[in-house]
């Protein structure tokens, strides 16, 4: 009999998960319908070899190569950002033509650019978008700031999901600005004062935000179905995407778009305890963040973009006291969901790798920016499946040949014995397709393993 | 008593240093004075982050306590008094990026090593860094930039000033995330930097201090 997903070890749900992807079924359960047996082979075959460069317990075929461009997709179909995030059938049809002349062995996808309208209904302050604070061209970028005041730690310790939906929501959304009024939902208990507790939805400010939120919920559905749509087209001619949701280090949530850069950093020395604590509290919501969305899409792989931990924005000291431990909750939280974590390590990493080596091998994907990743290859090539680093100035800048060269030098040293995936160090918008194209080809080519 | 807040500052001890200046102040101590040595825990500071001792917490937390004792000693200082600078730097986030972490960093690093920084700001728009060059005569502009998009901004802005004839006049340098000497070669400036000390270092050879 087969065992219960919740009996199951870590190391069985993640095989569970490959299987499943290596045997699709459609909506209705039946074997899902490629166009060609060939589509279904090229499929099967680029599976594998992602799993076993993960899994390091066999050599693949050949090196898989995985671009993860940003904005590039689009650029190189010749739409501007704008037009990729408001017409979704350009945005898709942009993204289709890319892995259809690229080829690459996994994508994650045409989700990046996202729905321009959704982010108008709900007037989004977190972000400039294009015709929102940046050019037509331009892609979407953070407004830093303090979203969260030096003094709300207590509210975020004790109440996360009331500090989201009352406090933070209500500030970078300005659609949602009325949501601070919403009722404690715990209070709601018995007969006797039931009622006064549903008050703030009879009121117009918040009636008018949830009608805001009902566009805005119709208006997500319609690009969802367009990013879903490409998927499964591109599945049927077999380019498989395997990313399954996102989350975040809860070091990289406070820092990023709670506290900001240099509120975290005042916090470290004004309110170490407080910002600890909170860190805890967001842990297992991070936890629960990818697994729910593995469960949803199906899919295992649960990206992880990191950002002050790198190289140079703490000390080991600090990076061990505030960034490691949460952070490896959340990796070790998802790695028992039977997920597979992909941490994308912005900046260098370089000072972290003796620290990362602790991870359970095999069950992460990890990928490098500018990190050295030869010497990551020595130090922590037995325990992770490394992803990178082609360089974005050389993608945009160098030639076919450079391209080549690099990939070269990738292939002989970080390839040797498997656990490796070609791809770019960092999320590209910008790129001359000769040298992405080399960079795929070349991999073909010679990343054979013999 | 001479030199206690160059210690505690450098040694970011915020309640402590703010403390001494309240009290330094109220014994009558020459306001100047206390600048002078918050100056010279700033100079700590930067050696410390460049041998690797500090990182970008320790930079950002010993601006915040110097801002607050800066605002402490303003009202004890009289205009003119304050200390001559090195040289005039331009600083901005080239067109299309906003992004700011890092050109704030380099701003503070450059401002607290005795330069006087012209900071533009984010998305500067090609034709200020022209203008601000004519208006000010600043010898050094360093330009910023997170996105793979800033490669061609700010190549248009070293190409800019070189059509306005101002290209002799000023040392470029750049700095951002992805930027490497292939960016350097390709905008044509004259040096990239790693990180806010190497900006400084960049600006000292070439201006002086």
């Amino acid at each position: 009999m087969e065992k219960k997903w919740e009996e199951m070890s870590a190391d069985e749900k993640q095989e569970a998960q490959f299987q499943k992807l290596l045997s699709p079924k459609d909506p209705e359960g039946k074997d899902f319908k490629f166009q060609s047996p060939e589509a279904e082979k090229s499929y099967k075959d680029r599976i594998t070899r992602i799993k076993d460069a993960i899994q390091l317990k066999k050599l693949p075929d050949r090196v898989p190569v995985c671009p993860l461009p940003n904005m590039f997709p689009y650029t190189y179909a010749g739409l501007t950002i704008q037009e990729a995030m408001y017409d979704y059938e350009k945005c898709v049809a942009a993204f289709r033509k890319y892995v259809l002349d690229f080829e690459p062995d996994m994508h994650i996808g045409a989700s990046g650019p996202g729905p321009g309208k959704f982010f108008e209904i709900l007037d989004y302050k977190l972000y400039a978008w294009p015709g929102h604070g940046v050019a037509p061209t331009s892609s979407y970028q953070c407004h830093e700031g303090e979203y969260m005041k030096a003094e709300e730690y207590d509210i975020l310790i004790t109440d996360p999901t009331f500090f989201f939906s009352n406090v933070y929501l209500p500030r970078v959304f300005g659609a949602l600005e009325p949501w601070g009024m919403l009722p404690l939902l715990p209070g709601i208990v018995e007969m006797y004062g039931v009622a006064f507790n549903f008050i703030p939805f009879g009121l117009p400010p918040v009636q008018g935000a949830y009608k805001a939120l009902f566009e805005a919920g119709a208006e997500a559905l319609k690009w969802a179905m367009a990013m879903g749509g490409v998927d499964g087209e591109l599945k049927t001619l077999g380019f498989p995407n395997i990313l399954g949701g996102f989350t975040k280090a809860p070091f990289d949530i406070i820092g990023d778009t709670l506290r900001g850069t240099k509120g975290i950093m005042m916090d470290m020395y004004r309110q170490p305890e407080k910002l600890l604590k909170a860190m805890e509290a967001i842990t297992p919501i991070m936890i629960n963040m990818g697994l729910g969305a593995a469960q949803q899409t199906g899919n295992p792989l649960i990206f992880m973009p990191l950002h002050k931990g790198a190289d140079g924005f703490l000390s080991d000291e600090q990076y061990k006291k505030f960034y490691w431990p949460t952070f490896k909750q959340v990796i070790v939280g998802l790695i028992e969901g039977g997920c597979i974590p992909l941490p994308a390590a912005e900046g260098g990493y370089n000072t972290r790798l003796q620290v990362i080596k602790d991870l359970p091998k095999g069950k992460t994907l990890w990928m490098f920016d500018e990190t050295d990743i030869i010497k990551a290859k020595a130090i922590v090539g037995d325990t992770l499946c490394i992803l990178g680093n082609v360089p974005s100035s050389m993608l945009q800048l160098g030639t076919p040949q450079d391209v080549k060269d690099y990939c070269k030098k990738l292939i002989d040293n970080v390839g040797k014995g498997g656990g490796f995936i070609m791809g770019n160090g960092a999320f590209f918008d910008e790129a001359k397709p000769e040298n992405v194209k080399a960079m795929v080809d070349f991999t073909k080519e010679y990343g054979v393993y013999k | 008593m001479s030199g206690e807040l160059v210690r505690l500052l450098s040694d970011l001890k915020e309640p402590e240093a703010l403390a001494f200046v309240e009290k330094a102040l109220g014994e009558g101590v020459d306001p100047l004075d206390l600048l002078g040595q918050a100056r010279e825990a700033m100079k700590i500071v930067g050696q410390r982050f460049a041998s690797s001792e500090y990182f970008i917490p320790d930079l950002v937390f010993s601006g915040v306590i110097l801002k607050r004792i800066v605002e402490m000693l303003e009202p004890h200082i009289k205009k003119g008094q304050e200390a001559e600078r090195l040289g005039k730097v331009i600083i901005g986030t080239v067109a299309g990026d906003i992004h700011d972490i890092g050109k704030d960093l380099v701003v503070f690093m450059l401002d607290v090593n005795g330069f006087e920084v012209l900071d533009l700001g984010i998305d500067v728009p090609i034709q200020k860094f022209v203008d601000t060059i004519k208006e000010t005569g600043a010898t050094v502009v360093g330009l910023s930039g997170f996105l793979t998009l800033s490669f061609q901004s700010m190549k248009d802005t070293v190409d800019t000033i070189e059509k306005a004839g101002l290209r002799n006049t000023v040392k470029i340098m750049i700095g951002g995330g992805q930027i490497d000497e292939q960016v350097r070669g390709f905008t044509g400036a004259d040096a990239y930097g790693k990180d806010a000390m190497a900006a400084v270092q960049l600006a000292k050879g070439w201006i002086g201090g």
